[in-house]
């Protein structure tokens, strides 16, 4: 009824294999995309950019990279928080040796190095699987956290250990540093994003989509129909690391502004984690929904009590959110095992056929 | 019994709605955002602070109607130490106009001090932060009184060599530290002095997720036995170095540490700590008529969430010293501008010529609580003198006169750390900023 797609014909092959293939669904990603690019960056204020928006579409991207490896090939990995420090040191390495480079092209180049490295530390996926693949990436974790921590060389000798974030300009604006005004840097990252969820998509929807989603369901039969297995994998390791590399540059030059070793701790490995259990394995769509939960809904709840004026202590909110947050998460789990994603679907498929029940 | 709830219910609603809306942006106020953390791992440290601060801004609102007669608003924003969430709520806060900004951690200063120029907010990271940022020609931002860490390393040495760090030559030196900037910045002038003065360093670092587990830390200190072990921990990290020093029988009065660790910190460990060590600069307990305001206008009112024992101890004392620099600040910048509500530009100018001398002390109700601090358009920090304090099973003992740093040996490197960082930022800015000292 609200979603119906009679009358809509497809008339060649290639309108088949869109990846919005219904005109609905069209319009919505086309008004959505109006809503992040003109009316955000027009009607929201500084505390909606910063906060909110930014971080949020950051984690949403290391997620869809997350996703393209343990919800797409169905290799599970915790070195997610490494691998986005990889891609912040190699960015932040590479602006200090060649400042005239802008600093787009290193962020995206960061992305290449964090590659790199996730082939390396994805070799051990050929032998291993499931759990003992997810204890090798632990070790890629603590390996290169180890390595932040312990190579001055990484962070120029800086005596505070941590890396600083310059003063960049592009088209003569600065986009990062403490200059960078709020939407320049929402739309600088709501446009790398809004690249790298399009070419995921795209990489899912076609042959290596169905390659990796082959090893993901029986790697045996999927070797037995001509996948080579070492190359799949390596592959999904190299695109799954290249894109949380340049979410990890991004957070640090156009979010955070600094950062210690700490930032890329075990525990962002596993918020990014939880973000596509939450959102639904093997789903792009599904990254921005787990987002949303794991980083919105927290700040709205925290942002709800001095609204409606509740004389709460900061403390107190914070502890508050922690347990509602967790209440949340179990509630939508067992709502739906498969994540937001396929709540989406559901509800999608209900609308279509409304007002009857099948 | 039902009515009552409901009165009471709508009388809080009726206050609640009252206050924020009146408070936050009336005019005839200065707001003060306190970043906390009373939840995460390093609660056991961040909670007295939070404590302190809080309740010396509540007292002085008691008591005299605020600063200069204009009500301090005091609004709390819980970190847990985490600098996402720091930098969260620095962007809550920056609306409502802050004249100050106290961080608390030295991960969210770091991601602070380039923004504080540009949004015209100064930092106060007392005892913490960036080291380099003493130098308030290069941060003119940033104020780190009343100590660096290196400051502090330089007279733990001094102490250590009976008033000289030449006097450790040939010694074996141990340096348990938190692996993380905080811990790693005294290693370059470690190093240094190993290698000029001839001791022996043997570094123990100690990682965030191993705070809990230093057991095998405490193997190499014991087989390398050091002469001093120089401590830089914090959080959950100190109770449980002290605990492993008893368990593994290191002579206390050898236990030297930065000013971090908290009476509950000492006495968590039982008999076993007494003689453990620790640098200070300001005294303990409540013997101050200022601390006795606080207990009288706040606590026994209810008006805070301190537990009665509290007040007084280390950390405890090291909020209200915290708030009294705010407080000082506030006051010296109505008075250099003629204004009655301050910007936090003005209060810049205030932290420039803070002046608390043993008098200005007294006059506040500490008298004798802490040493003399004065900062300079030039020195954001004061590099003041501090002492050494004892655990004596149950209380701190000063067991010490006043050391003052090394200045010959630490001045340079805080000259080049500050060069490096403005370098490294290209496009650091030049000073601009007035400079209201005579």
């Amino acid at each position: 009824m609200f979603y119906r797609e009679a009358g809509q014909y497809k008339t060649t092959y290639a309108a088949d294999m869109a990846i919005f293939p219904i005109r609905q669904d069209r319009y919505g990603v086309a008004l959505i995309l109006f809503i992040a690019f003109v009316a955000i960056p027009a009607f929201g204020g500084q505390f909606l950019l910063n906060t909110m928006m930014i971080p949020f579409l950051i984690l949403s991207l290391a997620a869809i990279g997350l996703n393209l490896l343990t919800g797409y090939t169905g290799l599970l990995s915790l070195g997610t928080g490494a691998f986005m420090g990889v891609g912040a040191y190699a960015c932040y390495k590479l602006e200090t040796y060649f400042p005239q480079v802008n600093i787009l092209i290193w962020i995206v180049m960061s992305g290449f190095v964090s590659a790199l490295v996730g082939v390396a530390f994805g070799l051990p996926s050929l032998r291993i699987k499931g759990f003992y693949l997810a204890v090798a990436t632990l070790a890629a974790q603590f390996f290169l956290e180890w390595c932040f921590a312990r190579a001055p060389w990484l962070v120029n000798y800086n005596d505070s250990g941590a890396i600083e974030a310059p003063n960049a300009t592009l088209f003569g604006m600065y986009v990062t540093g403490p200059n960078a005004t709020p939407v320049t840097r929402y739309l600088v990252v709501l446009t790398i994003v809004a690249v790298m969820a399009w070419i995921a998509s795209n990489i899912v929807h076609g042959r290596i989509g169905r390659m990796w989603m082959a090893v993901r369901d029986m790697d045996i039969a999927a070797q037995l129909i001509g996948i080579r297995l070492l190359r799949a994998k390596l592959l999904a390791f190299a695109v799954s690391s290249f894109i949380v590399g340049v979410a990890g540059a991004l957070m640090v030059f156009l979010w955070l502004g600094a950062a210690e070793p700490e930032t890329f701790a075990i525990n962002l490995s596993f918020e990014i984690l939880f973000i596509i259990i939450i959102g639904g394995l093997g789903s792009i769509v599904g990254a921005f929904f787990g987002a949303t939960i794991m980083h919105l809904m927290p700040i709205a709840l925290r942002a709800l009590p001095p609204m409606i004026g509740l004389p709460i202590e900061a403390a107190r909110v914070d502890q508050l959110t922690f347990m509602i947050t967790g209440i949340l998460i179990i509630v939508f789990l067992i709502a739906e095992p498969h994540g937001l994603a396929r709540l989406w679907q559901t509800a999608k498929q209900k609308l279509r056929v409304w007002p009857f029940p099948y | 019994m039902k009515s009552t709830l409901l009165k009471s219910a709508a009388g809080a609603l009726a206050l609640s709605l009252a206050l924020p809306a009146g408070a936050a942006f009336a005019d005839d106020s200065i707001y003060v955002p306190l970043f906390t953390y009373r939840t995460g791992p390093f609660a056991g440290s961040g909670t007295p602070i939070a404590d302190g601060m809080h309740d010396y801004l509540t007292m002085l609102n008691e008591r005299d109607g605020g600063v200069g007669g204009v009500k301090l608003v005091v609004d709390e924003c819980e970190t847990g130490y985490d600098t996402k969430k720091g930098l969260e709520c620095y962007d809550t806060v920056k609306p409502k106009n802050p004249v100050i900004v106290n961080p608390w951690s030295t991960g969210i200063t770091l991601s602070l001090i380039p923004k504080a120029a540009v949004d015209k907010i100064p930092i106060l990271s007392m005892a913490y932060g960036l080291s380099a940022s003493a130098k308030g020609d290069i941060f003119p931002w940033i104020f780190n009184p009343p100590a660096t860490y290196w400051d502090g390393l330089s007279e733990i040495l001094k102490y250590a060599g009976g008033g000289s760090i030449d006097a450790l030559k040939g010694k074996t030196i141990g340096y348990l530290y938190f692996d993380a900037g905080f811990g790693k910045e005294p290693i370059p002038l470690f190093q240094a002095l190993a290698k000029e003065v001839g001791f022996n360093l043997k570094l123990y670092p100690v990682a965030a997720a191993d705070m809990q587990n230093q057991s095998s830390k405490w193997l190499d200190i014991r087989r390398d036995k050091p002469d001093v072990l120089v401590m830089y921990g914090w959080g959950a990290m100190n109770p449980t170095a002290i605990k492993e020093a008893v368990k593994a029988e290191f002579p206390m009065d050898k236990f030297v540490s930065i000013w971090w660790p908290n009476d509950t910190d000492a006495a968590s460990a039982g008999d076993g700590t007494k003689g453990f060590k620790e640098l200070n600069w300001h005294g303990t307990g409540t013997d101050y008529p200022a601390l006795a305001d606080i207990q009288k206008l706040v606590v026994d009112k209810g008006k805070s969430q301190t537990p009665k024992d509290e007040v007084g101890s280390v950390l405890y004392n090291r909020g209200v010293y915290n708030s009294v620099l705010i407080a000082e600040a506030i006051a010296e910048a109505q008075k250099i501008t003629g204004k009655k509500v301050v910007t936090g530009e003005d209060v810049r100018r205030g932290l420039e010529n803070l002046n608390l001398d043993e008098a200005r002390f007294k006059a506040l109700g500490l008298d004798g609580f802490a040493g003399p601090l004065k900062t300079t358009c030039f020195d954001h920090n004061s590099h003041s003198a501090t002492f050494i304090q004892q655990w004596d099973g149950s209380k701190w003992v000063k067991v010490s006169d006043l050391i003052g740093p090394d200045t010959s040996r630490v001045q340079p490197l805080l000259d080049e750390a500050a060069m490096t960082y403005a370098q490294k930022n290209a496009g650091w800015p030049n000073r601009s900023e007035v400079c209201d000292n005579k």
